[in-house]
């Protein structure tokens, strides 16, 4: 039997009062392409951010490429570097161009020498169409630009999945068609990825599986077929309907 | 007396204090950096006691004057057997009251630094220690220059309080003089003119330091929001 390259099992997340997440589970193998969705406030991005424990949950258990992340044994630094995180806000480090910013965690994470590192940068840079903007520093790059190269900052790392919270929401209109034709290019090369997000074309594209939260369960999940055609609950018709007709045109 | 043969008596004088004044500010704002930067990074990330210490610290030296903090260490602590010279107790005093002051400036840049920054450093693996070497700190130091630039402008004219405890400053040998020859408003303008020429050349040097430092493209976005 082929084991998950993701398995969460019953997670738990509350701030003081509120439960965001009420016992998630979910397995997600090596290749797949699940796209999250809910309405916000829902624990997506949440339960994105308790796969690489930059959020810990209360209680339950994450597992990511066979090593459990929730043991408190494990070294979570090191865990971290297979696991590429893109963030809604962005988050180049400001003082850093383009290239450094790549470079910086191939240098103090993995050790890498430094010519090796620049090398590897400018590789990556090329990958998502930036190469001729390495020396540019984040204030001096559009908001699709820095998005580009914040997935390029986390594929550097040779990351076993990828981890998409809400890439494009952000993003001035014009500019989410150049990040989600990144992701789709990454999606097409086999890369294992999560990705929170209400593009509905990119899901309807790419998704292997939709998962739909509300209040901090999972509603239901299945195929981007199955979950457009046919859902078996209202409410998850209701809200693709919804998101379809606010986000599905201009990505198709 | 003109005013000009005075000068050729002062001059050499109002030199020497200038000298010791900026000996004091300089050695005063690396003792205080030296506790203050600490003092910030303590009470940010250090915990609960560590941070206490340094609430503690920085609002204890920052809410008595510096003139009670210099006395208390010049006239008070030898009642406890401690004697320090005028320029040791100077050194203390000052550094340990800027220190206070540069801890808040620091504080306030590290926290303007948006969190996401860390967790973009933790999420490639790197760990707190290096994220706040490498990714908070420099940012930090940039945002902090503005206030700690207005640090130094502040510390020049604080020092001229060591007068009370016979240091040779600039201000000592201002009052020298002005008792010698019952000129004060001479002397006194005179030296006020070279605070305002150290503070002038200091204030040029710092942002020319902040000038280059500048994050490229950063003023733009601000001006874009």
């Amino acid at each position: 039997m082929v084991e998950p390259i993701i398995r969460l099992d019953n997670i738990h997340k509350s701030y003081g009062k509120d439960d965001i997440l009420k016992g998630i589970s979910l397995e997600i193998m090596e290749g797949e392409v699940v796209v999250i969705i809910g309405p916000s406030g829902t624990g997506k991005s949440t339960l994105l951010r308790c796969i690489n424990q930059l959020t810990v949950p209360n209680s339950g258990r994450v597992w990511v490429d066979g090593v459990e992340l929730t043991d408190p044994k494990v070294d979570i630094n090191k865990a971290r570097r297979h696991i590429g995180f893109v963030f809604q806000d962005v988050n180049l480090f400001n003082h850093l161009n383009a290239l450094n910013n790549i470079s910086i965690g191939l240098k103090l994470v993995l050790g890498m020498p430094a010519p090796n590192a620049k090398e590897k940068a400018l590789l990556e840079l090329k990958r998502v169409g930036l190469e001729q903007k390495a020396d540019l520093y984040p204030g001096q790059l559009s908001g699709g630009q820095k998005q580009r190269v914040a997935i390029a900052r986390a594929l550097a790392m040779d990351p076993r999945v990828m981890l998409f919270d809400e890439p494009t929401s952000a993003l001035d209109p014009e500019l989410i068609g150049e990040v989600l034709e990144v992701m789709k290019k990454l999606a097409r090369e086999g890369m294992t990825m999560v990705c929170v997000t209400h593009e509905m074309g990119f899901a309807r594209e790419v998704a292997s599986r939709i998962i739909f939260m509300e209040h901090g369960v999972v509603v239901e999940e299945g195929s981007p077929e199955q979950m457009f055609a046919n859902p078996q609950f209202n409410r998850t018709r209701e809200f693709l309907g919804k998101i379809s007709e606010l986000y599905g045109k201009h990505t198709e | 007396m003109t005013y000009l043969t005075f000068l050729e008596i002062a001059l050499p004088e109002l030199w020497e204090g200038t000298l010791i004044t900026l000996q004091i500010t300089l050695i005063t704002l690396i003792i205080g950096f030296v506790i203050g930067f600490p003092a910030a990074l303590a009470r940010i990330y250090g915990g609960k006691a560590l941070g206490a210490i340094s609430t503690a610290y920085t609002e204890v030296l920052r809410g008595t004057p510096v003139l009670v903090q210099l006395f208390i260490i010049y006239y008070g602590l030898p009642q406890f057997g401690v004697t320090l010279p005028a320029f040791s107790a100077a050194y203390i005093a000052l550094g340990l009251n800027s220190g206070a002051y540069q801890a808040e400036y620091f504080r306030g840049a590290i926290q303007a630094i948006s969190s996401g920054q860390m967790l973009a450093a933790q999420s490639l693996g790197m760990n707190k220690l290096k994220a706040i070497i490498h990714i908070i700190i420099p940012q930090a130091f940039r945002l902090a220059l503005p206030a700690w630039a207005n640090e130094v402008v502040s510390m020049v004219k604080v020092t001229s309080i060591v007068y009370l405890t016979a240091v040779p400053d600039l201000m000592t040998k201002a009052k020298m003089l002005s008792s010698k020859y019952f000129n004060p408003i001479e002397t006194y303008l005179t030296a006020a003119v070279f605070y305002l020429v150290i503070i002038g050349i200091l204030t040029v040097v710092l942002s020319y330091i902040e000038k280059t430092t500048r994050i490229p493209g950063l003023e733009m976005e601000a001006e874009a929001r």
